[in-house]
């Protein structure tokens, strides 16, 4: 059978399944928000019905339209992705791809047996590892719509012709190192960024799932205080002094101690962003696209932080809270395929290569001259 | 002849006791100023199965003070005494939405019923904290048949919700003993039956507070009477 080198089709499948799967992590946190996780007591089926035959009038309203629309998005992204890995075991020629997919096809299954034993087993730990590995998942696909683009044949192929004329002239090696690989400062700064984003996204899913509601209801203070009180007194003040409508588990000292530290990962976490933005603004000048992807990351973080803080302002309103889970979600595929490019390309080396002109895109922000390599075309 | 004897015994204490059994009887009262209550974002299929504007119900106060869904209870004297479940189950209703109602108290082994009243389906998830007591979660369709719940460990407020309305709650307090209530709409509560003896009776309500919520009586065959006042806590920051 043969196999082609870039396939146009399969590479928008691939970015429709990643879109689709941030529309079901954005429909799974709908199902948090609405603290509707256990609307739907039974799974696979649903109330006691085939899956794909609950009769809307059971589901059309109130948190049973959460959990069980967010089944059947799930369903979709599942059934989406193992065409995917299909569609890659039978036409893509890179076998570490098509490993890819198969390794996606099994995230799945795991992600929807996941959410499954959560219903069955009742169990909050089961919950923040499906919300972890929903965005790990993300990022899979996100990645594999990345390596099926033109633009990253492209800059595999670069990566070929640079080796092959460096192995025939006498160049350097330090000056052949500073082609074929990004220098080893500059994939570090994009990946501790990306395991802060990781880690914040980890805090807040196990926020989520405690069902407490807001730990700390107020912002940038906290209970009116620099760092709140967690004594036995002061909790039960603060649980006898709620009036929520949703009449959320008692908070613990525990929970106030997660909501902090939350808030010191999302200032590390815009911190270390910020610094890999302002870096590759000065190395690589204003115009250079991975100076303005690092840029949009940055700015996609302060979102973040903004929408952290409108969901403590909003007390925890579900569309807010909802937004900065997607957001959150986002931040991490951006950060995630920076570091992808950082450790799978030669971005800043070939910045100055004579051969690298494959790559130009990626660093003075035109597509122009990836679509010129015809040869790529499926 | 021996048999005969120790029946007559056993009958006559039962009797003397039943007869120097007393009620312990008081109000709840309330002081400081409440919080709004919020009104239930009740939806569509929700809200046309009543007339009213429901809201929480963290504080039902009346004219005088008296505070409902106060729960009192005998904490200490009771060591030692084993009490049998009642063979009556208490019942919970779910009517327009709502768990009625929204406090009330069982015995440790009692089953609990719960109805559904309402023409739509529910989910009723009970949320124990105690170990022991088994989380459920079972989905009730509208005027389905009633079900049963019974918890094997003592437990303050145990929390019954519905998960596809995220406003419906009512909390349950499970007792190894018989002798408990809950304060009705006018604070008024009546603990019957109790059995002579030193005893400390406590008042527990799922918000407000107060320096003192026990108190000492002694049952000796006479109605004893327990007012309580409790407070509305002040805001946590």
């Amino acid at each position: 059978m043969a196999r082609t080198i870039h396939n146009r089709w399969l590479h928008r499948f691939a970015v429709f399944t990643g879109a689709m799967t941030l529309v079901l992590i954005g429909a799974g946190g709908l199902v948090t928000s609405h603290g509707a996780g256990m609307a739907v007591p039974d799974w696979p089926t649903s109330y006691g019905y085939n899956m794909f035959l609950l009769p809307f009038p059971y589901w059309r309203t109130g948190g049973a339209f959460y959990e069980h629309s967010h089944r059947l998005v799930a369903s979709f992204v599942g059934l989406l992705t193992t065409i995917l890995a299909v569609w890659l075991w039978v036409k893509e020629d890179r076998v570490w791809m098509r490993w890819l997919g198969v390794i996606a096809f099994v995230a799945v299954v795991l992600q929807g047996v996941l959410g499954g034993l959560r219903v069955r087993l009742s169990m909050d730990e089961i919950g923040i590892f499906h919300a972890a590995l929903a965005q790990l998942f993300l990022v899979l696909l996100s990645a594999i719509a990345l390596m099926t683009s033109r633009w990253w044949h492209a800059i595999e192929l670069s990566n070929r012709q640079a080796t092959g004329l460096f192995l025939l002239s006498s160049i350097r090696m330090e000056e052949r190192e500073k082609t074929l690989a990004a220098p080893r400062d500059g994939r570090a700064a994009p990946l501790i960024a990306v395991v802060l984003v990781f880690l914040q996204l980890l805090l807040g899913a196990t926020m989520r799932h405690q069902h407490a509601g807001l730990a700390i209801p107020d912002f940038p203070w906290a209970y009116g205080k620099v760092w709140p009180p967690t004594d036995a007194a002061s909790l039960d003040l603060i649980n006898r002094s709620r009036t929520d409508v949703r009449e959320p588990n008692p908070i613990t000292a525990f929970q106030i101690n997660l909501h902090m530290t939350h808030r010191i990962g999302a200032v590390a976490t815009m911190l270390a962003v910020g610094w890999f933005a302002w870096r590759n603004w000065r190395r690589l000048g204003r115009t250079a696209a991975l100076a303005k992807w690092a840029l949009g990351w940055f700015g996609l973080i302060c979102a973040q932080a903004a929408l952290g803080a409108a969901t403590v302002l909003s007390n925890k309103a579900a569309d807010v809270a909802t937004a900065h889970v997607v957001l959150g979600a986002l931040s991490l595929v951006v950060g995630s395929l920076l570091c992808v490019i950082a450790f799978g390309s030669t971005v800043r080396g070939l910045a100055d290569s004579r051969i690298g002109r494959a790559a130009g895109p990626l660093l003075s922000g035109s597509m122009g001259q990836a679509r010129s390599n015809a040869h790529l075309e499926a | 002849m021996k048999k005969a004897q120790f029946v007559t015994a056993a009958f006559l204490a039962s009797t003397l006791s039943m007869v120097s059994a007393a009620d312990i009887v008081g109000k709840i009262t309330l002081k400081g100023k409440t919080p709004e209550e919020t009104p239930l974002p009740l939806d569509a299929m929700c809200a046309a199965t009543r007339q009213d504007k429901p809201t929480t119900r963290f504080y039902l106060v009346d004219a005088s003070g008296g505070l409902a869904d106060a729960f009192v209870y005998i904490k200490e004297g009771l060591a030692g005494k084993k009490f049998d479940p009642p063979k009556e189950p208490v019942v919970l209703d779910q009517v327009g939405c709502e768990y009625v109602p929204y406090v009330l108290g069982a015995q440790v082994g009692q089953q609990i019923l719960v109805k559904n009243s309402d023409p739509v389906g529910h989910n009723v998830h009970p949320t124990p904290f105690v170990a022991g007591n088994k989380e459920q979660n079972k989905f009730q369709f509208a005027k389905a048949p009633p079900l049963t719940f019974v918890f094997d460990k003592p437990e303050m407020f145990l929390r019954f919700k519905c998960d596809i309305h995220g406003w419906m709650f009512a909390y349950v307090s499970v007792m190894e003993h018989p002798y408990f209530a809950v304060s009705g709409k006018d604070g008024t509560f009546k603990i019957a039956n109790v059995p002579p003896g030193k005893y400390v009776i406590e008042v527990s309500h799922r918000k407000a507070k107060a320096p003192i919520m026990t108190k000492e009586i002694t049952v000796d065959g006479k109605d004893q009477k327990a007012d309580f006042t409790l407070e509305v806590p002040p805001p946590a920051k």
